[in-house]
């Protein structure tokens, strides 16, 4: 986002009237009487439920058609910048390595975040394609939640559609997914809340009249309503972080690559629906 | 980057009314918000969206600074012989697309 510019990113927190505001805090004082009831674990697969089941029939239904689905947008920039060459390396395209993303790119979404063998850290989707562009088409990066890198994350995401999200976890990955699954259960920020007492401990309760969803990234990136845009998971983070009066953590840092892998694994095996919609 | 995506079905008997759908990339900016430093952002919506029939109007809708970002458009007509459906958005800052759509009538 360009400097200067109001950013919509906050501005549901900001215009917050301030009886909303003691609202949260009794949401909070609520939240951490029922956690110390009891401990919330993680919930059964059986409990399971995409975001999606918790919206309204008709943001569901925007989401299902292609022809109003406004992350669809995003799709048709990322197929376009797919094939425009970029970078010092005599011009290259994503097309000119992995040909036909339809075919090469199917799935990928679903195993990210992935360790990075030459980096030995993870990355996540859109450090990826960062790492592509700055690697191989040795082009500058695409910034932060910029509108080509949503595009091109959109557009590989999108492959995915339908697939089950299954991360890969072994002896290399398994502390990032330690490392996830602690910051998912750490309360934190100013109302000293963790991720886990409302999304393991309270989902499908109501939290100021929106209902509280189990946080399972099956959508990312996706159209969210209130943003007017597409954005990624970790901007989806970065607001919860702010929600909770936390310092959010900076765009591509390791503690929220590694939430997101523990989110990725905790929602395995549930099918992808990128680019979704939310509200 | 204007985009644009228009539904219109590819075939429809005589007489039926058909369905389309046209969804446009476009901030929307309202012109009511300022940045951080204090000085107004500048309004730059879409102002007029028509939908012509082989020429002749059938779909005229005007946008105002409260529709959302990426504004999506859904309105029927009657399908009456073959041809082309043209849609077009005009905006501020010199904002115009167009995008057409051909249409079998049987």
């Amino acid at each position: 986002m360009a400097p200067g510019r109001a950013t919509r990113e906050n501005s549901g927190a900001r215009s917050r009237p301030p009886l909303l505001r003691g609202w949260w805090l009794g949401v909070a004082l609520c939240a951490s009487a029922l956690a110390s009831v009891a401990v919330a674990g993680e919930i059964p697969d059986a409990q399971r439920r995409s975001g999606s089941e918790f919206m309204s029939p008709q943001t569901r239904a925007m989401q299902d058609d292609d022809t109003a689905n406004p992350g669809l947008l995003w799709v048709l920039e990322g197929e376009a910048l797919w094939s425009r060459k970029a970078g010092a390396a005599a011009g290259r395209a994503c097309a000119d390595c992995h040909g036909d993303a339809r075919a090469s790119m199917r799935g990928v979404a679903t195993r990210h975040p992935a360790f990075d063998a030459g980096r030995g850290r993870l990355l996540s989707l859109e450090q990826r394609i960062r790492a592509c562009r700055t690697d191989r088409q040795q082009a500058p990066p695409l910034p932060w939640e910029s509108r080509d890198l949503l595009a091109l994350t959109a557009y590989v995401a999108r492959q995915s559609r339908g697939l089950p999200i299954q991360p890969v976890i072994d002896e290399r990955t398994r502390p990032f997914l330690e490392g996830g699954r602690a910051s998912f259960e750490r309360r934190q920020g100013q109302l000293n809340l963790a991720c886990s007492q409302c999304h393991d401990g309270n989902w499908g309760r109501r939290l100021a009249g929106n209902p509280v969803p189990q946080a399972h990234p099956t959508g990312y990136p996706l159209y969210r309503l209130e943003w007017q845009s597409l954005g990624s998971l970790q901007r989806r983070l970065r607001n919860c972080l702010i929600g909770i009066r936390a310092e959010p953590y900076g765009y591509g840092a390791p503690e929220l690559v590694e939430l997101e892998l523990y989110l990725m694994w905790r929602a395995r095996g549930m099918p992808m629906e990128a680019p979704a919609v939310r509200p | 980057m204007a985009r644009a995506m228009v539904s219109v079905p590819a075939r429809a008997r005589r007489g039926e009314i058909i369905e389309i759908k046209a969804l446009i990339s476009h901030a929307m900016e309202t012109g009511h918000r300022r940045t951080q430093d204090g000085s107004a952002i500048p309004r730059d919506i879409i102002r007029l969206f028509v939908c012509t029939y082989n020429g002749t109007e059938v779909f005229r809708a005007e946008l105002h600074p409260a529709i959302a970002a990426n504004p999506f458009i859904a309105f029927s007509t009657i399908a009456t012989e073959s041809g082309t459906l043209a849609l077009h958005w005009t905006g501020d800052n010199g904002f115009s697309v167009t995008e057409s759509a051909a249409l079998v009538v049987e």
